[in-house]
């Protein structure tokens, strides 16, 4: 007894010390960033996000910081206009998700790219608008995100657009006859994408012969699903889930001899780059996704070498839309004049009412460029890709 | 007479704890001292300090290994968030909300522990954990596949899609996977630690009652309590359903501090984060619970300098804590520099000790 008791303090001692050591380290940093602000912030804008640099999302996350990064330092270099990143690790979490987001307000963040992801950024979209700090997110593309905050923004399709896309996209082109989907239902991104492609679906009159899903609990074997959709004479299987699971499904459904056209949306960008997938199986995948990374454009192929240069990696959409973000910015805070020892509140204000007026050119617009509406969606149209020889390659 | 007076007087010393705690970040947040971050994980820390102690109810008081102790945080977070929602117009003032939404989640959570209960306290041991991990992975897929929408009609529910045929002024509670979205934010760190006292006090209550007395008997020796008569089913049975009460309430309270939450954030995972916060505080010791789980909440943040290793350096710093206070050398060294500061001991605690 006294000894679980004398372990008890001797635990609350250590823990004690670790939690005070702990908010030393908490406080002493942004006191520094507090009072180096005084000379800092006049020269650079803070720009923070939060994303999933660690866990199964991190591949997007860290295309979206390197993405960022890479415009932050170009645009650094130009001269002008002089920005500040800071991305915080948020696990694909809200709940880690909202103490980085404390983290960036205590570092002094003026501007935020949101979170990379559906559910974080719901969560930290809600603190943005409460603290009116303007967001601007590369790919959280559910529509709770934007919905009824008037100073969050989107740069990326919302996943109902992106559902009906696809459908409208297989319809137009008449890409199957008969249509399997497979999703997840225990995902956000996966239910948002299914419901407007199924909505689409039926009102183009597409055949969907096969409707089946999993879930985190069993998302390692597929053979029922896929059997069912070879057993129902599917042509088609459109895959609206991020690419870890879509490259097992195509491996899988390698094995069985089943070799339909798959049709992804842009969650399964990422998928050459997955540790031990054999790429050729992913040759004539289809998806629809906003950037391409063999683009002749000339902003697109100087982007793509730096980022190859830097990170020895193709660059996915995650990383043109973060790039494209900061873009937008510096075009939006030139265009209004503003200035970094502006306040936050009304750097938001200025942020609001050029979004809403401006037309962007960027790496995942076309000629026609990008504009927002006042709920902060994009308006941009979507690229269709086919995977060739292991590279993306436009579809039309 | 004299270890009753010892153990109330540890007791009245947790709540001065907690009080203290309480009153130390009030003032600090009224004087503006307290950073961005830090203010946004108290509530959560509440949170968990409440699952920790509830969980050690069940762990360190009863005795019995349970993994699946998120699934009732869920049923607290969904069922009282949901009852929130639909009281919104019932009952216009916030902290009122919160409070009977609280009673409700814990009331739905107090339900599954007796239906979980029935079956599972049946067994012991690793049995007995193995199956409230698997129960605690059924609640997740119910609610990840529960779907809940209100309109005028009343309410409607569904284990099989989204529901057809709702009103034009229809509004969607759950939505399954996409679980609960926009949620209006009113929990509070108040509340939060009006919600430990509280749990402090049922189970410190519990635990020095005649029952309390009978669930530590089973925990010991389930044979001989049962020899004399004690009614295991039943004293375990309360242990286990107040303990899911008690997550419950903490349930709703986390899920009412962020604007959207999942049936997926309640996994496996979670259960193991609070079993550790309770193996760390120490099992049955409910002052160890409250700052093993405040610490280990705060750590992760206080060491994101780390970056990419932030979450290496966290389990080495657990792994080094749970080495350091079981070394008997380190503890015994801690022991005199106690005895010396404390002055000397009283000799039945020496006695104890040694």
């Amino acid at each position: 007894m006294k000894k679980k008791k004398f372990l008890s303090l001797a635990l609350a001692a250590v823990m004690v010390m670790g939690c005070l050591a702990g908010c030393g380290n908490d406080s002493s940093p942004s006191d520094e960033s507090g009072s180096g602000s005084g000379g800092e912030t006049t020269s650079a804008f803070k720009i923070g996000g939060t994303g999933p640099l660690t866990s199964d999302a991190a591949i997007y996350g860290n295309a979206a910081q390197r993405g960022a990064q890479i415009a932050v330092d170009e645009v650094n270099a130009m001269g002008g206009i002089q920005f500040e990143l800071n991305y915080q690790d948020d696990a694909h979490d809200p709940e880690k998700a909202t103490n980085a987001y404390g983290k960036l307000m205590d570092w002094g963040m003026q501007l935020s790219l949101g979170s990379v992801t559906s559910k974080p950024a719901e969560a930290t979209s809600v603190l943005n608008y409460e603290d009116r700090i303007f967001a601007l997110t590369p790919s959280a593309s559910s529509p709770a995100t934007t919905e009824g905050k008037d100073n969050v923004f989107q740069l990326c399709f919302t996943d109902s657009g992106q559902g009906a896309k696809s459908a409208e996209y297989i319809s137009e082109k008449g890409l199957g006859a008969k249509i399997a989907v497979i999703w997840k239902n225990d995902d956000v991104y996966s239910k948002g994408l299914y419901d407007t492609f199924m909505a689409e679906a039926e009102k183009r009159g597409l055949n969907v012969v096969s409707d089946t899903t999993f879930n985190d609990g069993n998302k390692t074997d597929f053979s029922v699903q896929l059997g069912e959709a070879q057993s129902s004479g599917a042509d088609l299987v459109f895959l609206p889930m991020y690419y870890d699971v879509a490259a097992l499904i195509l491996s899988q459904a390698s094995t069985m001899g089943y070799s339909p056209k798959w049709f992804g949306v842009d969650g399964m960008d990422g998928i050459l780059s997955v540790d031990g997938f054999d790429t050729s199986l992913a040759e004539g995948v289809m998806l629809l996704t906003p950037f391409n990374a063999d683009d002749e454009d000339e902003k697109t192929k100087a982007f793509v070498a730096k980022y190859q240069e830097l990170y020895g990696e193709t660059p996915n959409q995650f990383a043109a839309d973060a790039y494209d973000c900061i873009y937008a910015y510096k075009q939006a805070l030139e265009a209004a004049g503003c200035t970094p020892d502006m306040s936050s509140e009304e750097l938001c204000d200025a942020m609001i009412k050029q979004f809403t007026t401006m037309t962007f050119h960027g790496l995942t617009s076309d000629e026609s460029g990008m504009t927002w509406d006042e709920t902060g969606t994009v308006s941009k149209s979507p690229k269709g890709m086919v995977i060739q020889n292991g590279v993306y390659v436009g579809l039309d | 007479m004299k270890k009753l007076n010892h153990v109330s007087r540890r007791n009245f010393l947790t709540y001065a704890l907690v009080l203290l705690a309480y009153a130390v970040l009030q003032f600090l947040s009224v004087q503006g001292s307290l950073s961005y971050s830090l203010t946004g994980m108290l509530v959560p820390i509440c949170v968990y300090v409440v699952m920790a102690i509830s969980l050690n109810l069940t762990v360190g008081v009863l005795g019995e290994l349970s993994l699946g102790h998120a699934g009732f945080m869920s049923v607290g977070a969904f069922m009282g968030t949901a009852a929130a929602m639909l009281l919104e117009n019932a009952i216009p003032s916030d902290p009122l909300r919160l409070a009977v939404s609280m009673v409700i989640g814990a009331a739905f959570a107090a339900l599954a522990g007796v239906i979980i209960g029935i079956p599972v306290l049946r067994l012991n041991g690793d049995y007995l954990a193995i199956v409230t991990l698997a129960f605690g992975e059924i609640i997740k897929t119910i609610f990840n596949n529960l779907y809940l929408a209100v309109d005028s009609n009343g309410l409607h529910v569904s284990l099989l899609g989204n529901i057809q045929g709702l009103d034009t002024d229809a509004r969607e509670i759950i939505g399954g996977p996409m679980g609960i979205g926009s949620i209006s934010r009113i929990s509070s760190f108040t509340a939060g630690i009006i919600l430990v006292l509280l749990t402090l006090m049922v189970v410190f209550n519990l635990v020095n009652s005649r029952a309390g007395r009978a669930i530590m008997a089973i925990r010991d020796n389930s044979i001989a309590a049962e020899s004399v008569g004690i009614n295991i089913t039943k004293y375990k049975m309360m242990a286990f359903v107040t303990s899911a009460a008690l997550a419950g309430a903490a349930g709703t309270l986390f899920a009412m501090n962020y604007s959207t939450i999942t049936a997926n954030k309640f996994d496996f995972n979670t259960s193991i984060l609070v079993l550790v916060f309770v193996v760390l505080g120490g099992l049955g010791n409910m002052q160890g619970s409250i700052i093993a789980a405040a610490a280990l909440t705060i750590l992760p943040e206080a060491l994101r300098e780390f970056a990419d290793y932030r979450m290496l350096v966290y389990a080495i710093v657990l792994i080094l804590v749970m080495l350091v206070t079981n070394n008997p050398t380190i503890r015994m060294f801690l022991d005199q520099v106690r005895v010396r500061l404390i002055g000397r001991k009283k000799k039945e605690d020496f006695n104890d000790a040694v």
